[in-house]
């Protein structure tokens, strides 16, 4: 029987209940209240009381009201019918929802129960087969879905009857499985996994090395992310995290993109849900949303649900990951993810760690960025989840325990600069303190050798070098003027503003300039690295300034510029042409 | 709101704890968040934990004796809403202080739910204030959240009078707290003689009222503001200021129950706080619209303090204010000042030169004060120098100062003027099809 309770204490949406069973920790109950259900998840157990986190408002709550637990763990529903939803933070379908506000104690299912998929099977009877095996195929906004056997299964099962190929709905059993103790299992292509448990169900995690493009020059010339990679952006507000956060879901070669807005502005996924449905994804040429599903919890949603919110998305996008797909997880912002952890501390009245917040914190984010990576399934295929997550230091500072505890466990560093910003210097990401490990690594080399060629890596490093030396001439400059510095200096400092504008800057508002592909990003990568390796001959720093900014105005010409167009080709030749005119004998 | 007294309601006589804030006493049958009264002071239920309840008491618990009726009413705290709020000034609980009488219509509770994401509407329609630091360079959008970082020395309570009369909106609503009594006065005055006293509703708190109390007035000023924007489908302007004393009330009752403080003494809740507040911006499918313009004290211009910084995160950018010495006015600031949905309108119900002409018009602005520095520190200007330093100057004036009234197509000519007196067009960095169609030789 279903452990009882009932409530005895709240604070805020902390409520204590004085259960007459057992309960496990994370298990969910319903809390009814004035009529409505509300959902909540058990987070400290003394004694007979469990202490809850209610997912929604406690306003009227009283003692005694009546507790129902579940029996089980947050879980999230899964099968085909996900792609191109908007759920909340718990998994419900905010298309479902009435109303313009968002009623308490309203849950509404997450799939379509109604709508019927075109069922290919992949196994036969007789066939043995272990958990999260593939049984068979649906195709959902041109994805191969897989239908998959339980992910709980212990030990194999041999398939006792499938169902033909044919259109069923997603709750219909479509399979039979008989495990090893000779107990029959239905299997319907909907399944219930837990949120905050991490999936293992593959063979083996290497480290990840094929490039994911994004289409951003800053991020793919200059530090890459890799297909099952991890990387976060720290900024201040105000340096385009957003943006940036939206140009990257927009342009990466993924299959499928999951957005978790974990408590930000309403009004941002009020942008995605506008514009993706119009804008086209530059590698399939399909709507965008056709691949994307947004988890949103938004800023004034409930605090408890927001911590919930990131584990819904990643949990997603195991699932996706276990049929052998690309994923790119993008989590805006897990600051406020954190903040959430702070509050529900401070309520539970824990000692508190650094600023406030919980002890376990760098466990937690740990834990969660573990959960991203390239993967070999059981069956040999690939899949991946690529995570890039935002950080919102406080007051823009890095020295604050969500970047520290970040930066220790992912391997891509964009940092956002307001210095950069406020020169309008977009994407602000700072070029010397941002990093991607993964260009270090061998595997990567070989990757990208053999993608492009042999001298890419080398070129990259070279233009980082000349960045540091441009920005450490900047500072003599400043300090001793300009005829302080030979003429020299002007040239270099000038070649690293070249890089600057015409690879790391990029107008995201513009229809060409806003998505490099990588062709084009290696053409505008030789250039400037042609340009860089020009001896110049100049008589007095204002011809150095002159003439960089007349090629600069050039090259930002040929960038907005639509590629090997006839526009692009001239303006091509012109910067030749003026290369020539100034290269030292 | 209901004060009266219902009959056969359970009057409460024994109150076992008091400290500054709040009293504790036991009785049953109580909902979270319930409002109550205190020997008739207005205090709201902050806990409970079995039948021992905790309540916050609004103007604080000086002179409340151990044996003060308590009386439970029912609800959370809530709004008379009706077209007869227009014209009329409320304080914090939302009854009359202008003599008037009380007001008639539904009573909602206020701090109501959110709106669900999928039913919002992208914001897209300007709202111009001839204010060309703020329309040229940080266009504002109906439904968009926005403050103004300032530090108290500074005029944001007048500029914000003036955009709330320029700016085309049904309803203005106006929530005070902890403003001194000058400034609410000054506030009447310009809007009655400014002939716009029908639409204008304002909740105040201020100084001379208890700083608790003002934790009510925004969520009163937003319970009001959504009446007129669903129920009317009016487009509402919210002005709050100053958003600093309400998170100083918030710091002071979380202080008093316990909680341990996370950065600058601030609650642990306070971005969830603030959001809760200024997520109600909201551009409604149906017409109406919430814009909140709101004011966020600094102290010496740190937005590092964690009020303006969590503040930067839930709003849709900040307008910051200066006051430029070269040319002796207070002009909207370029570098820290951001529009975060000015790319909705700018160039889409602006003209299409407007995104570049903005950009370059504010890295050229940039690059003068680079030359400042270098003339500072003793070094020669270039002749590109000097042309800009004389540019930033002519750019302040005509167009960053507060004092200027020009619609965008104005705003963007001016500019173009600047650039063609000044630069050469390969200097501005500009789209050359735009630099074909707009340069102006002079």
């Amino acid at each position: 029987m279903a452990t009882k309770g009932t409530v005895i204490g709240v604070i805020s949406n902390i409520v204590t209940i004085q259960v007459d069973g057992p309960v496990a920790q994370n298990e969910i109950c319903y809390i009814t209240t004035g009529g409505d259900r509300l959902m909540a998840e058990v987070i400290k157990v003394v004694g007979q009381n469990a202490y809850v986190q209610v997912f929604e408002s406690t306003r009227g709550m009283k003692v005694g009201a009546v507790a129902e637990f579940t029996g089980h763990m947050l879980e999230v529903t899964l099968g085909p019918g996900m792609l191109s939803k908007n759920y909340d933070g718990l998994q419900n379908d905010l298309d479902k929802m009435e109303g313009v506000f968002l009623k308490r104690g309203q849950y509404t299912y997450p799939l379509d129960k109604d709508r019927k998929w075109h069922f290919k099977p992949i196994v036969k009877p007789g066939d043995t087969v272990g958990a999260s095996a593939w049984l068979g195929e649906v195709e959902e906004n041109h994805q191969p879905l897989k239908i998959m056997a339980p992910i709980a299964m212990e030990g194999t099962a041999t398939i006792k009857s499938i169902r033909p190929e044919g259109d069923y709905q997603c709750e219909e059993v479509i399979a039979v499985l008989t495990d090893e103790k000779g107990t029959e299992r239905e299997v319907t292509m909907v399944q219930k996994w837990p949120v905050k448990i991490a999936m293992d169900n593959y063979r083996e995690k290497p480290r990840p090395f094929k490039l994911l493009e994004t289409g951003v020059r800053t991020i793919d010339t200059m530090n890459p992310i890799v297909e099952g990679g991890t990387g976060f952006i720290p900024g201040p507000f105000g340096t385009g995290k957003t943006v940036l956060q939206h140009a990257i879901s927009k342009q990466a070669e993924a299959d499928i993109v999951i957005i978790a807005a974990c408590g930000e502005r309403a009004n941002e996924v009020v942008e995605i849900f506008t514009e993706f449905p119009e804008l086209v994804d530059p590698h399939t040429g399909r709507k965008l949303m056709e691949r994307t599903i947004i988890i949103a919890n938004t800023s004034n949603m409930p605090v408890a649900a927001r911590e919930a919110s990131v584990y819904t998305a990643m949990t997603l996008a195991e699932y996706y990951r276990s049929m052998g797909l690309r994923v790119l997880l993008m989590a805006d912002s897990t600051s406020r993810w954190a903040q959430a952890l702070r509050e529900m501390s401070n309520r539970m009245e824990e000692l508190p760690g650094p600023d406030a917040f919980p002890m376990d914190l760098s466990a937690i984010i740990s834990n969660f960025y573990g959960r991203a990576g390239y993967v070999y399934l059981n069956n040999g295929e690939v899949g991946s989840i690529t995570f890039i997550g935002t950080v919102s230091p406080a007051g823009g500072n890095l020295k604050e325990p969500v970047t520290e505890n970040t930066k220790k466990v992912a391997r891509c560093f964009y940092a956002l600069e307001q210095e950069r910003a406020d020169k309008k210097r977009y994407p602000a990401v700072n070029p010397i303190d941002s990093y991607s490990k993964y260009i270090e690594y061998p595997e990567f080399e070989a990757y990208i050798t053999q993608r492009i060629n042999g001298e890419w890596t080398a070129k990259v490093n070279d233009l980082k070098t000349r960045l540091l030396r441009g920005k450490e001439i900047a500072e003599q400059i400043n300090i001793l003027g300009d005829d302080g510095v030979p003429v020299d200096y002007h040239e270099v400092f000038w070649k690293s503003e070249v890089i600057d504008f015409v690879i790391l800057q990029q107008d995201a508002f513009d229809e060409i300039d806003a998505v490099t592909p990588l062709e084009r990003q290696e053409d505008i990568l030789n250039l400037v690295v042609e340009i860089c390796n020009t001896d110049f001959a100049f008589d007095n720093f204002l011809d150095v300034m002159d003439y960089f900014k007349k090629l600069i105005n050039l090259c930002k010409q040929m960038n907005y510029a639509e590629f090997r167009s006839e526009k692009f080709e001239d303006y091509k030749r012109q910067i030749r042409a003026m290369l020539e005119e100034k290269k030292a004998n | 709101m209901i004060m009266a007294t219902k009959a056969f309601q359970k009057i409460y006589t024994k109150i076992s704890q008091i400290t500054k804030a709040t009293c504790s006493l036991r009785a049953t049958g109580v909902g979270a968040e319930e409002l109550a009264t205190v020997n008739g002071k207005l205090a709201q239920v902050v806990k409970i934990a079995g039948d021992e309840v905790t309540l916050q008491v609004f103007e604080g618990t000086g002179g409340i004796p151990t044996d003060a009726e308590v009386v439970f009413l029912g609800s959370a705290p809530t709004l008379k809403v009706s077209e007869q709020l227009a014209g009329r000034f409320f304080n914090a609980y939302g009854r009359p202080i202008d003599g008037g009488p009380e007001v008639e219509g539904k009573e909602v509770e206020i701090g109501g739910p959110s709106v669900n994401p999928v039913r919002r509407k992208q914001p897209s329609e300007l709202i111009a204030t001839g204010i060309a630091g703020i329309d040229l360079n940080n266009t504002l959008v109906s439904g968009q959240k926005i403050p103004f970082f300032a530090d108290p020395d500074q005029p944001f309570n007048q500029v914000m009078a003036m955009v709330a009369l320029r700016a085309q909106t049904d309803k203005i609503i106006l929530g005070g707290m902890g403003m001194t009594n000058d400034d609410y006065l000054y506030f009447k005055n310009v809007f009655s003689n400014a002939g716009a006293l029908d639409r204008i509703v304002s909740f105040m708190n201020t100084t001379e009222d208890p700083a608790v109390e003002r934790l009510l007035v925004p969520d009163m000023a937003l319970a009001a503001a959504e009446y007129f924007a669903v129920e009317k489908n009016e487009k509402v302007l919210v002005l709050l200021t100053d958003m600093t004393s309400y998170a100083d009330s918030l710091a002071i009752v979380s202080n008093r129950m316990d909680q341990i403080p996370s950065k600058d003494s601030m609650p642990g809740s306070l971005y969830s706080d603030l959001a809760k507040i200024y997520e109600k911006a909201v551009q409604f499918p149906a017409g109406g619209s919430i814009t909140i313009i709101a004011v966020t004290t600094l102290s010496g211009g740190d937005i590092t303090h964690a009020v303006p910084d969590n503040t930067g995160y839930i709003t849709e950018g900040q307008l910051f204010l200066r006051r430029d010495s070269d040319i002796g006015k207070v002009i909207v600031d370029p570098f820290r000042s951001l529009s975060r949905l000015k790319q909705l309108v700018a160039g889409k119900k602006t003209r299409k030169d407007h995104p570049q002409v903005m950009n370059a018009a504010v890295r050229l602005y940039s690059d003068a004060a680079n030359a400042r520095t270098k003339m500072e520190n003793g070094f020669d200007l270039t002749d590109y120098d000097d042309r800009t330093l004389a540019f930033a100057k002519d750019y302040a004036d005509k167009l960053l100062a507060i004092d200027v009234n020009l619609n965008t197509t104005e705003m963007l000519d001016v500019t173009w003027g600047l650039f063609g007196k000044y630069f050469k067009p390969e200097e501005v960095n500009i789209k050359k099809e735009l630099i074909d169609e707009f340069w102006k030789k002079s």
